[in-house]
């Protein structure tokens, strides 16, 4: 049966290619890893999600391309009751799931398919739950969502009610995420009567820019434009993922003309990629930070001035230069300048040992020993971690500090990094999930994740009280004020030393055009046009 | 000659057993908890990484764990990859043939290159043709795999242009594999074009993963030939007056393939370890990089059941090579 629907598929691609004739628009993508499957919603992975979610599916709400804003998506408009604890989607109609060799759709998208999509992962007893050995549904964990879900009610066929336990601002951005893509509920109960649940992740059918046409594994995955998309059909006919996961070999194809866009380029290779005439590199900021933090918990640092001192003690620019080699910028906040709710007010601890040495006595701090714990494995807002150790390290010993660096294996690492007794400050970051502020402010500095991913051990009210208040209101026009404030007690109190932001680079060929950078990471090409 | 076979299977079974606990325990040594790696920075609350250690079966004791695996293994359950969900024989089986395709064609290139020019560098010895074939397989020999795969892509496929940079096809080219090998598949597509983009893709690899058998092949058959030529029958069938062609290509070369034999089945391990980077190189859909790739993300199934699968594979040649001696010399054969 396997065999027929990719013999199917292999036709349906030929006579597309041949119907295109010599118009058809191809662009390839060499991607960096292969995906781990075709259902989002049981990965974390950036990778999967640029070859599932962002071109085969859509969300109720969505990120406008280029920015974190959400916009509608399969949801035209929504609103919020006065207590923030209901919120009220009315879905879009005629709009068309995708028609394959392996499913012909017989309606078209409705409320069942919203309910379907969260109710997999939110109910234990549902028979989608479990659907193959060993799933699981990290993300709709990780966001809370089952703590923050009380009821999804289908109003009617084209409104569905979320019905929360308390209320919560980014809700709606954690709807724009990868895990909350919205799958067929028809394709669902057919695979399901076939008795071939797992090909749901093989497989897929939504309602996305781009359709699912074949995937050979740690090769190629091959996708067609969805002629019925109800944003309009894309400009490009076909998109490919030609699977290239060493980055040196993935600039070369590029620079041979054997893919249009390449992510990821090495570093040592931007200055060449810039010089090549048919290239284009674009760069952004990553919404990341990387920090040292200390634990706040533990003498001397729960002192402010320790912590400030020590701050100031750090050559940040090296830093950039040695361990980024240019592929960094500063950072002075703890969330990432491309963020809504950035406070570009907040002035950075300059770098000056001097006035750091006298802070230090003044504490009455001296002969100060402590350990730096670097992280075993790369990062994008750390991509040595032993290297930017050994540079504090270095710029410690100038003000008097005796540090020595310590680490584990990376599972260890984060375990450990976590002990509110842990000694030493630790290097670490984050990588946004939904744009929202609340994602880096409360998940890393919040009160409740003290013990856990609040490694400085920082619980401080103040802060506590200006994200707590945040997030219960409805808007980000209110919210903003307050983060923009948080982040300023934040710099005062200095639980972290902030050190950088990765840039992230991205070079094409010039023949692409009206492609955008996305401040979540992703890669997506809808809305992409390339030059014949 | 079938006892000899029959003593050469038995001898299977306790090397496939050991290999099995090898396998299992390996990864199992490698520090890191694979839920713990699986959620990375985000973290799990700890009632949900108890669950997941249950569910995985990682709470029970460890040798409980392995006779578990190794009930299923003989009921031809190789267990499901943590990070696709598939079954790892599957995925195995769907990898497997690129691998085979690109070592068989590396060691090919090997033979036919590295043979003769061993056989020819002993013949003239001490000549320059001698040392400079010596000299070049021992460059090629000590070869870093990965410095000299980019230096063949930016030379040939960058600026020459005459070869892709990576792939196996290209990407003009989609049909349903048939038996996995592309050459063999872009024949049966009947596209027109497509059996020459397969060769064209599959040059840069075999050169570079061949490079080093080559060497291999080229100095030991230097070696045997050596010792052979000095042989007595040698000097007694050139005293015969026999044409120099059927004295060394014949009388001399067939005593000196033994070792040779031995070393080509040696260097199918090799080939393997070898396309592990070869693999990653050049974007080839094998074994190699999946291993990697499993290793790295602590995937149980997919690391156990592939070392055990992929030993499999080498412990199979190897018992071909040991036939193949029987073949050659008789001595073997009749276990004297």
């Amino acid at each position: 049966m396997k065999r027929v629907t990719t013999l199917a598929s292999a036709l349906l691609f030929t006579t597309m290619l041949a119907a295109g004739t010599a118009s058809a628009k191809t662009l390839v993508y060499c991607s960096e890893g292969s995906p781990e499957g075709f259902d989002p919603a049981p990965y974390t992975a950036g990778t999967t999600f640029n070859a599932s979610s962002r071109p085969i599916y859509n969300r109720l709400v969505e990120f406008e391309r280029g920015t974190t804003k959400v916009i509608p998506g399969l949801a035209e408009s929504w609103e919020a009751s006065a207590d923030g604890l209901e919120f009220t989607f009315k879905l879009r109609k005629g709009v068309k799931f995708h028609t394959t060799s392996y499913f012909t759709p017989s309606r078209d998208f409705n409320a069942d398919d919203v309910i379907f999509s969260f109710s997999r992962q939110w109910k234990k007893d549902h028979p989608w739950n479990q659907y193959t050995a060993g799933v699981a549904w990290e993300y709709f964990d990780g966001m809370d969502m089952p703590a923050l879900l009380k009821d999804i009610v289908k109003v009617d066929d084209y409104t569905v009610k979320f019905v929360l336990n308390r209320p919560e601002a980014p809700f709606i951005a954690n709807l724009a995420m990868d895990f909350a893509s919205i799958l067929s509920a028809e394709y669902a109960a057919k695979l399901e009567a076939d008795g071939k649940k797992d090909m749901i992740n093989q497989q897929p059918v939504g309602t996305g820019p781009f359709m699912f046409v074949d995937y050979q594994k740690d090769a190629v995955i091959r996708y067609h434009a969805h002629s019925d998309y109800w944003g309009g059909k894309q400009q490009i006919d076909d998109l490919i993922f030609a699977i290239t996961t060493d980055a040196a070999v993935r600039m070369q194809k590029l620079k041979a003309g054997e893919c249009h866009v390449a992510p990821y380029p090495p570093p040592a290779e931007i200055a060449s990629l810039k010089a090549d005439p048919n290239l284009d590199v674009m760069e952004q900021e990553g919404l990341n930070v990387g920090y040292l933090a200390y634990n706040t918990m533990q003498a001397p640092f729960d002192k402010v001035e320790v912590r400030k001192a020590l701050n100031m003690a750090i050559n940040k620019q090296a830093i950039l230069d040695a361990v980024f080699q240019g592929a960094g910028s500063a950072a002075k906040n703890p969330i990432p300048p491309t963020m809504w709710s950035y406070n570009n007010e907040t002035v950075d601890d300059t770098y000056d040992p001097e006035a750091a040495k006298k802070m230090l006595a003044d504490a009455g701090v001296s002969d100060l020993k402590m350990k730096i714990w670097a992280m075993p494995v790369q990062r994008p807002y750390n991509p040595d971690a032993r290297k930017m150790a050994e540079l504090i390290q270095a710029d410690f010993a100038k003000v008097g500090v005796g540090a020595e660096i310590v680490s584990y294996e990376w599972g260890e690492y984060l375990e450990r990094s976590k002990a509110k007794d842990r000694d030493g400050a630790v290097l670490l970051g984050w990588t946004g999930d939904n744009g929202d502020p609340d994602n880096f402010l409360a998940v890393l500095l919040g009160c409740s994740a003290v013990g856990g991913n609040n490694r400085a051990q920082w619980c401080y009210k103040p802060f506590e009280d200006l994200i707590q208040k945040a997030k219960t209101l409805p808007t980000n026009d209110q919210r903003e004020p307050l983060y923009a404030e948080a982040q300023k007690v934040f710099k005062e109190q200095a639980p972290w030393a902030t050190i950088a932001h990765s840039v992230v680079f991205m070079p094409m060929s010039k023949k692409v055009s009206n492609y955008k950078m996305d401040p979540l990471g992703s890669h997506r090409f809808d809305g992409v046009d390339i030059a014949e | 000659m079938l006892r000899f076979l029959a003593s050469r299977l038995l001898l299977l079974v306790p090397t496939f057993i050991g290999i099995s606990i090898v396998a299992f325990g390996f990864i199992r040594l490698l520090p890191g908890d694979p839920v713990l790696l699986m959620s990375g920075e985000r973290s799990l609350p700890p009632e949900r990484h108890e669950e997941l250690l249950r569910q995985f079966g990682f709470d029970r004791p460890i040798w409980e764990q392995y006779f578990t695996y190794l009930w299923k293994l003989l009921q031809g359950d190789f267990g499901i990859s943590f990070k696709t969900k598939a079954p790892v024989l599957n995925e195995f089986l769907t990898l497997f043939p690129a691998t085979v395709e690109l070592a068989f064609c590396a060691m090919l290139f090997a033979v036919i290159f590295g043979i003769p020019a061993g056989v020819v560098a002993a013949v003239r010895r001490g000549s320059v043709y001698d040392q400079s074939v010596m000299g070049t397989a021992l460059v090629g020999y000590s070869m870093p795999i990965f410095w000299w795969g980019l230096l063949l892509i930016i030379f040939f496929s960058v600026t020459l242009q005459w070869t892709p940079v990576s792939g196996r096809i290209g990407l003009v080219y989609f049909f349903k594999p048939v038996t996995g090998f592309m050459l063999i598949d872009s024949l049966l597509s009947g596209q027109k074009g497509a059996f020459t983009s397969a060769v064209r893709h599959l040059i840069l690899p075999t050169v570079v993963l061949g490079t080093i058998p080559l060497g291999v092949i080229a100095r030991q058959t230097r070696s045997a030939m050596l010792e052979v030529l000095g042989d007595d029958y040698v000097r007694t069938a050139r005293a015969k007056g026999l044409a120099p062609f059927r004295v060394i290509g014949i009388h001399a070369l067939r005593n000196a393939m033994i070792p040779v034999i031995t070393t080509i089945g040696l260097q199918v391990g090799t080939l393997l370890a070898g396309a592990i980077l070869t693999e990653t190189i050049f974007s080839w859909p094998g074994v190699g990089k999946w291993m990697i790739d499993a290793i790295s993300r602590r995937d149980y199934p997919s690391v156990q059941s592939g070392l055990l699968l992929i030993a499999g594979v080498v412990m199979l040649v190897n018992l071909i090579v040991d036939l193949l001696y029987g073949l050659i010399d008789p001595r073997i054969r009749h276990g004297r």
